[in-house]
């Protein structure tokens, strides 16, 4: 059983959709209560860094995740905002991150020379390269998705498993022990995301 | 790298799917789930559904309907007709539609733009244009839900639109709308130039070149309808989209073509 995690941002029924199709189980969470029996967890997010971040302290769902994740360490998935949020701190907000992972997000530096050609936000469908294995994304498989952000994490190159271009290489996903980030969106990624979303249930 | 999108763009009318022609004639090409399964199938990069009669006839968006819509789409959707205030479009994204298209409730008042996009972030919205020649070949700002002529200019209206938020802008051009006659690259390199956000194309699409010349011409994506539901002169009702490997080699080349 999936739990996702729902804390006022995101596009919580495209997910369950997805985990429904691919034959898996899933729950909505709005409290902490609702959060303490997950095995799994999604956080996903589309909006801004301090909106996520103080829509998850309103609820008391920063704390419950942080029994859940750090000690427990209950396997979680954030996408996107919920990645991003993952990390210290970034340029687009002012409040610090869940400090789960060492790093930051930056919002795309686009070389003026290639501002009219890449644009920002970064929008559409784009390949990924993976740089070590992992659980989620096999290194042999060609895999393209979709993505939406005008900013990006930057972590370090042990913690990272998948760049993607945009003007310039950047983190597309991580993983640290339990903690798994991936900036596109595999619920809206086709059979792309459904075998991404697969491997986590397997995990 | 990333690639130009290419999107199927349905209508809906009364729950159905239907092709028009210059924003007239809706033909009946068939049942909008079945087609929404196809396109899923073929793994288009997303899919606009539009209800060209829920405005005009002053209707909330079909949100049952709607709901079994997202089900289907894995895929990013695009639903507009009859939105008009925040809570109706809260409905929608809380259903699983990822992005809002405005036009007869922008053409009156940007705030909506702003409440939406407030909350929900500039990638939420869709403003759509439509373009329509006018008797001195002059072309004007169409409001297609009043049928006829939009009070403001298309470069006003666009720069409100985008400065209230929007993250996008879907622009077609009424009479090439069905036709399969081409698209309006003028146009399209027009309003490219003026606006930064990603522009969406539609209108006239006949050919993957034409997909390839909008591009070019500065469209961020190209929507079209008749071009992937109709098959052959008789404009018999065939869904098709092309493979994604077709799509990279026509459009693979383009981010190093528009720096130069």
């Amino acid at each position: 059983m999936i739990t996702i995690l729902n804390y006022g941002l995101g596009n919580l029924n495209s997910v369950a959709n997805m985990i429904r199709h691919i034959g898996g189980q899933c729950k909505i969470a709005s409290c902490p209560d609702e959060l303490l029996s997950a095995d799994k967890i999604i956080l996903p997010g589309v909006g801004s860094f301090d909106a996520g971040m103080t829509a998850l302290k309103a609820t008391g769902l920063q704390e419950a995740l942080y029994e859940k994740v750090i000690v427990q360490q209950t396997p979680i998935l954030g996408i996107c905002l919920g990645m991003q949020l993952m990390t210290e701190r970034s340029e687009e907000g002012n409040l610090p991150g869940l400090g789960w992972l060492l790093g930051e997000v930056k919002r795309f530096a686009i070389s003026e020379s290639q501002k009219l050609s890449v644009k920002v936000p970064h929008m559409g469908w784009n390949r990924l390269t993976v740089t070590r294995p992992n659980s989620l994304l096999s290194v042999e498989e060609e895999c393209r998705f979709y993505f939406v952000h005008s900013y990006h994490v930057v972590c370090s190159e042990a913690d990272t498993i998948a760049r993607s271009r945009h003007g310039y290489d950047f983190v597309a996903a991580f993983a640290h022990q339990n903690i798994f980030g991936v900036q596109f969106h595999p619920e809206k990624s086709h059979r792309f995301g459904m075998k991404l979303l697969k491997n986590f249930m397997e995990i | 790298m990333l690639k130009h999108r290419v999107i199927p763009c349905l209508l809906l009318e009364h729950g159905g799917l239907v092709k028009t022609r210059k924003f007239s004639e809706p033909k009946y090409v068939g049942d909008p789930i079945n087609a929404i399964r196809i396109f899923n199938e073929r793994e288009v990069d997303e899919l606009m559904v539009l209800d060209i009669r829920a405005s005009r006839e002053k209707r909330e968006p079909d949100y049952a309907l709607i709901e079994q819509f997202a089900g289907e789409c894995f895929m990013p959707l695009c639903y507009g007709g009859g939105i008009h205030s925040l809570s109706q479009a809260k409905q929608l994204f809380s259903l699983g539609v990822e992005k809002v298209c405005l036009q007869t409730s922008a053409l009156e008042n940007t705030r909506l733009i702003s409440e939406i996009t407030g909350s929900y972030g500039n990638q939420s919205v869709v403003v759509s244009a439509d373009v329509k020649k006018g008797w001195f070949g002059g072309k004007h700002l169409y409001a297609s839900c009043a049928g006829k002529s939009a009070r403001i200019t298309l470069e006003d209206f666009l720069t409100r639109s985008v400065e209230a938020g929007a993250g996008e802008i879907l622009l077609n051009s009424v009479d090439r709308d069905g036709t399969m006659s081409g698209m309006d690259f003028d146009l399209i390199r027009e309003v490219s130039r003026k606006h930064t956000v990603p522009l969406i194309a539609a209108g006239g699409v006949a050919s993957l070149q034409d997909i390839r010349q909008a591009v070019l011409a500065g469209a961020s994506a190209v929507a079209a309808g008749a071009f992937f539901v109709f098959q052959g002169p008789h404009r018999a009702v065939l869904i098709t989209y092309p493979k994604y490997s077709e799509l990279e080699t026509l459009l693979g080349d383009m981010q190093d073509n528009e720096s130069n």
